[in-house]
């Protein structure tokens, strides 16, 4: 093995990096090219081997999936069976399959605002928890902890206690008789869109499963931002006390801007969270009134009538441009700032 | 950790401070109802017991039938084997893997580090529907020896195995991020004086890196270890066979055979959901580090 040798540059900076105090450290990582051979393959295959798995099972399919949306198949027979048919399995789930994609999607979009609206009682609770008030842990512990709960035994445990009908806690409580949440179908508000056969609405079934999740994602969204608060610097809340601020309008003038790389994790979580959710709907079964994206392309690829490879990944696709957009934001406001 | 001392706001005047500690206390009796109340009903019977007299009565009988049944009938003690089977190698593999690509992207400098990173990080957002019809395909097309799985198809779909790499897939993205964070905190001067003193890379990244990220490992290991465990999809889209899934995915059934009986779904679920609480109580502060870990840069 030959000896590393080192270059000139690296010396003076790891002896100036003690004076500089007060800049930021500038510590020069080491440089590929000095390396010698053999810890080149070494590095390679610390990055190659993860690298091979993420993209043979996370990438390549992704792209497999944008192409097959493109696609006829019924996934039996050859690969050479595929014929590509141009947009016309996103003319179909658009036009033909209306009265299933656009259920869908509004159910996600309610969900968006719904997990919103959570998100925002997680930040109040967060802030009420940053007061330093005794018995603050006790307090943490017990709203944080459904979050260690698959959403899959949330609803079970919802359905089984909360929303059964003759037992459920809520359905007692809910004026005019005892209704079965769960199974309820019912719309409770409902919009008439034009070009659509069918309204969109907000049904019963779903309105409960929105109320488990949120049990849930209260929690999770005030301890990423707690943690956030407490890395806040002191003097700046200590500036806005003398500068006369009440503490709500420190929080709202000073801590939350100054929050910013955190508040774009919880949008981006949030939203995410929204577009992927189906544990939930799954394990209580799709019902009418229940259906989100994510169920939508699953049962076109599995369920009764699977196989429709094409619809389904026209399917995906759609619920991939939703999301990318807030991958990339994420992906940005992560990296941008940094020095490589 | 305790003492809170992150806000200015020690002088909060008694009046206030009473109404806020009566509104947290009234918020953290809201949470708490769901679970004692399937905890208590639990051990009632159903039928007999909480139909008629409502879920807060006073029990005519405690019981432990309910548990009985649910462990019989959904063979959980099976389905909690499958989920170790899957989530301890897939947790391993996943620290490795992820520690791996941190260290490399991290502490060196060469042209793709920050595209491996992003490719990682963008990676584990990715919905989950958006892949798994393609990757049914690559699962088919890989060769696997009948002797290490149960389904004597000669490839991996189908097996454990295959539930085990799509977790690391997946969260080899998540830890990465958090673990790059981490690595950037540890001083450069390290790396240059072990390189000086002529340490190879993989010396570095047993002996100097390895051991200062242990914080950073407990905490991941505690989080991931849970979202593993309450995994719903993969292990229900990938293993037809309803015997081989893991605890979280087989609860569905259970739903199926009793959805009348709520108790002992109620039951059901007290007992899948008894080890990740375990874990959530014992180790509380790794568990919510680990989050922040991911939330908080550097």
């Amino acid at each position: 093995m030959s000896i590393p040798v080192v270059p000139e540059d690296v010396l003076p900076e790891a002896v100036l990096a003690d004076d500089a105090l007060t800049a930021p450290r500038r510590g020069r990582r080491q440089r590929f090219s000095q390396l010698s051979r053999r810890d080149k393959g070494v590095l390679g295959v610390m990055v190659g081997i993860p690298a091979l798995v993420h993209i043979l099972l996370v990438w390549l399919p992704a792209i497999f999936t944008g192409i097959l949306s493109f696609a006829k198949w019924d996934n039996v027979r050859p690969i050479d069976t595929i014929k590509f048919v141009g947009f016309q399995n996103y003319w179909t789930i658009f036009t033909i399959f209306d009265s299933q994609l656009f259920p869908a999607l509004f159910n996600n979009f309610v969900l968006i605002v719904w997990l919103f609206i959570c998100s925002a009682i997680g930040v109040l609770l967060a802030y009420l928890l940053d007061k330093g008030i005794k018995g603050t842990r006790l307090y943490q512990s017990v709203y944080y902890f459904p979050v260690v709960l698959s959403l899959a035994v949330v609803g079970f445990m919802w359905k089984s206690v909360m929303f059964s009908r003759d037992t459920g806690l809520l359905n007692k409580l809910w004026p005019g008789g005892p209704i079965d949440f769960v199974g309820d179908q019912k719309k409770i508000i409902t919009f008439h869109i034009p070009f659509l056969d069918s309204p969109l609405g907000l049904s019963r079934n779903f309105a409960a499963l929105l109320i488990a999740m949120a049990w849930r994602h209260i929690g999770y969204i005030m301890v990423l931002y707690l943690a956030g608060l407490k890395s806040v610097d002191p003097s700046l809340r200590e500036a806005a006390a003398i500068d006369g601020c009440t503490d709500w309008q420190s929080f709202r003038r000073v801590v939350f801007p100054a929050l910013r790389p955190i508040n774009v994790v919880v949008a981006v979580i949030t939203v995410i969270e929204a577009l992927r959710a189906y544990d939930i709907v799954a394990a209580l079964g799709v019902q009418r009134g229940t259906e989100v994206m994510g169920t939508l392309v699953t049962t076109a690829l599995t369920g009764e009538g699977g196989g429709r490879v094409g619809i389904g990944s026209a399917y995906g696709m759609v619920l991939f441009l939703l999301c990318i957009g807030f991958i990339i934001w994420y992906v940005i406001n992560n990296f941008r700032e940094q020095d490589t | 950790m305790s003492e809170v001392t992150g806000a200015p706001t020690v002088g909060i005047r008694r009046g206030p401070r009473m109404l806020l500690h009566a509104v947290l206390v009234v918020i953290a009796l809201a949470w708490l109802v769901p679970l004692v109340t399937a905890l208590y009903n639990s051990f009632r019977f159903f039928e007999a017991d909480t139909q008629p007299n409502g879920p807060l009565s006073w029990p005519k009988t405690l019981t432990l039938d309910n548990y009985r049944r649910a462990w019989n009938v959904g063979e959980i003690w099976r389905h909690f084997g499958n989920t170790m089977f899957i989530v301890l190698p897939a947790l391993l593999l996943i620290l490795l893997l992820s520690s791996m690509v941190a260290f490399a992207c991290t502490r060196f400098s060469w042209r793709f580090n920050v595209f491996f990173l992003v490719l990682f990080t963008a990676g584990n957002l990715m919905p989950q529907q958006v892949i798994f019809q393609p990757l049914f395909k690559i699962f088919k097309w890989i060769p696997w020896p009948d002797v290490l799985s149960d389904t004597n198809t000669g490839n991996l779909l189908g097996t454990k195995i295959a539930v085990i790499l799509i977790h690391v897939a997946f969260q080899t993205g998540f830890c990465t991020f958090v673990l790059s964070n981490y690595m950037k905190t540890i001083p450069k001067e390290l790396g240059e004086a072990a390189l000086i003193d002529g340490a190879s890379v993989s010396r570095q990244y047993f002996q100097i890196i390895l051991p200062l990220c242990r914080p950073a490992f407990a905490a991941l290991a505690t989080l991931e270890f849970t979202w593993l465990y309450n995994d719903y999809f993969w292990g229900a889209v990938l293993l037809q066979q309803g015997g081989e899934r893991p605890i979280t995915s087989s609860i569905a059934v259970l739903n199926g055979q009793y959805s009348q009986n709520y108790n002992l779904i109620a039951a059901a679920s007290m007992m899948i959901a008894l080890p990740t609480l375990a874990v959530y109580i014992a180790l509380q502060k790794q568990f919510i580090s680990g989050l922040t870990l991911g939330a908080n840069k550097g």
